[in-house]
């Protein structure tokens, strides 16, 4: 007996329908338990904090074995978007303080404290590092990678190119052969050895052990504070509470520490 | 009676995916104020990332129109057996994700890529150029001209061909003289899909060309520059975009249509 391909097809295709019309039917039902919910936290933080949150997240898992953490590590900007837009998080950490005022301005999330300092640095690739050694010998670089001036590390960028004078700035600008969208991407152009420099945060710096680091005097590096907050409409507030708790305290100051943050003076709220 | 209801049932399936594609482009256009929109054409990212756009996907689709129709000739008339395996790693760049092409291409032609001794012994790599654009776009745009290009080709009744041959037409006038003109409306539908690919490709272009306004910046780049500060600003663009893509796929389409005409009309 001959079959007709196209029937079998065709019931294959039914079937398909249908299952895909249970399934949907049945994930409506599962959502609605409450249990499962209240062991999710979801953390947003700068693209800066990676390694820190990683680690940091290992130890709250051990105090905390029934809650899924999840990270979610992007540009500042990028994530102070998608809260706007109704993105499911319970914190946000991030490396600017206005975007966080912001947020703060449109009751997206309750008052923050600020948790870590850092501090910018030049990131120079291992064949140029010996004609750059100090920030005065940046101009001679023939390719600098910066951040998008709407971006905190773009931001803070042109805030140190200011101190330094506009026309060490104009000679900088006119070496810039990329505008990155977070910090983590600039460091990728000058260790791939795309980019000759680039200016990140000290953080990042420290984490690429291949690249030679110009310091930048104190006097004229922008003080980087870090704001975290809870989301106002987030349903697991105490655990939240949880992770901003354990972000200020000794064993979470202490990671920030080793990742090469600055520690605080005083746990200040935001308000100064 | 049955017939309706089924018939029915299949178009309200198929519409939902229809309503699926076309709703959030509708809501691009919808979701904001005209005036909005218009403060967001002067954003000083517009005109600098369009004028780039037009010139690095222009010049895209010529080279791959120029070295993809030989190419996609040459793949159609191949009768070896290596033949199916060689065309699927040509249509590799269409499956893997733009952050791997990106990756690839650093490896490849980077500074301290493969072909870096060769390219550029002085250490001034293409990365962060116009050309690195260029070369990321004809990267991923490429493999959907030479499918729909080397499909054309093979669809070219093959007596033709023979015929042509045994009147002593030498590969040249076979291929500009009988296969160009029968494969034409393949080609320009090729060339249109590649051509609009070319103006979405992100991924590539930021990580191999980098992002940097007049240079390397085109109209995806500048949307996501603008997302990252103002929200209105990248749905402008954005609408232009699609509005571009949008003239340039029909204008293909209504151009393919009277081809299409002109070769059923001839004998």
């Amino acid at each position: 007996m001959k079959r007709n391909p196209s029937v079998l097809v065709g019931c294959l295709y039914k079937i398909t329908l249908c299952a895909a019309l249970l399934i949907g039917s049945n994930c409506t039902c599962q959502k609605s338990t409450p249990s499962a919910q209240q062991d999710k936290l979801v953390v947003f933080a700068a693209a800066s904090l990676r390694e820190a949150f990683n680690a940091m997240g290992e130890q709250f898992r051990s105090t905390h074995p029934n809650v899924e953490l999840t990270f979610h590590f992007s540009g500042t900007q990028e994530l102070r978007t998608q809260i706007e837009h109704g993105a499911s998080a319970d914190i946000f950490a991030s490396a600017d303080l206005r975007q966080m005022d912001k947020l703060a301005q449109q009751g997206h999330v309750l008052p923050p404290v600020i948790f870590t300092q850092n501090k910018l640095a030049v990131v120079v690739a291992k064949e140029s590092a010996p004609h750059i050694q100090k920030l005065s010998d940046l101009p001679s670089a023939s390719r600098i990678a910066v951040g998008v001036p709407e971006v905190p590390i773009g931001q803070y960028t042109l805030q140190l190119l200011g101190r330094m004078g506009a026309e060490f700035q104009t000679r900088i600008e006119a070496k810039v052969v990329s505008r990155e969208f977070n910090a983590k991407q600039i460091l990728a152009k000058v260790r791939l050895g795309e980019a000759q420099a680039g200016f990140v945060y000290r953080t990042d710096a420290l984490s690429a052990p291949e690249l030679a680091v110009v310091e930048i005097p104190d006097k004229l590096n922008p003080v980087v504070k870090y704001p975290m907050a809870v989301i106002r409409n987030t349903s697991h507030s105490q655990l939240a509470q949880a992770w901003v708790d354990f972000v200020l305290s000794e064993a979470g100051q202490s990671i920030l520490e080793d990742a090469g943050f600055m520690p605080l003076e005083t746990k200040h709220p935001i308000g100064h | 009676m049955r017939l309706k209801f089924e018939n029915f049932t299949l178009r309200a399936v198929g519409f939902l995916l229809a309503a699926f594609l076309v709703f959030p482009v509708l809501a691009l256009f919808v979701a904001s104020a005209p005036r909005e929109l218009l403060l967001g054409l002067q954003h000083p990212l517009v005109w600098p990332a369009l004028r780039l756009s037009l010139l690095t996907t222009t010049t895209t689709t010529l080279v791959v129109v120029f070295l993809g129709t030989p190419l996609a000739w040459s793949l159609a008339q191949s009768k070896r057996k290596g033949i199916q395996f060689i065309e699927t790693l040509l249509q590799l760049p269409l499956v893997i994700p733009p952050s791997v092409a990106g990756i690839a291409m650093l490896l490849a032609f980077g500074n301290r890529g493969l072909l870096s001794a060769l390219l550029h012994p002085a250490g001034n790599s293409l990365a962060f150029t116009t050309t690195a654009v260029i070369m990321a776009q004809v990267f991923v745009s490429a493999p959907l001209f030479i499918q729909s290009a080397s499909s054309a080709f093979r669809r070219i009744d093959a007596k033709l061909v023979v015929v042509a041959q045994t009147f002593g037409a030498l590969p040249w006038s076979v291929f500009f003289r009988v296969a160009l003109p029968l494969a034409l409306p393949g080609l320009a539908a090729g060339a249109a899909v590649s051509w609009s690919r070319a103006l979405g490709e992100f991924g590539a272009t930021l990580m191999f060309a980098g992002n940097l306004e007049g240079k390397t910046q085109t109209l995806p780049l500048a949307i996501y520059t603008a997302f990252t500060s103002d929200i209105r600003a990248a749905q402008a663009i954005s609408i232009i975009l699609v509005l571009v893509a949008f003239a340039l796929l029909l204008l293909m389409r209504v151009f393919m249509k009277k081809a299409e005409r002109k070769f059923d009309g001839m004998p």
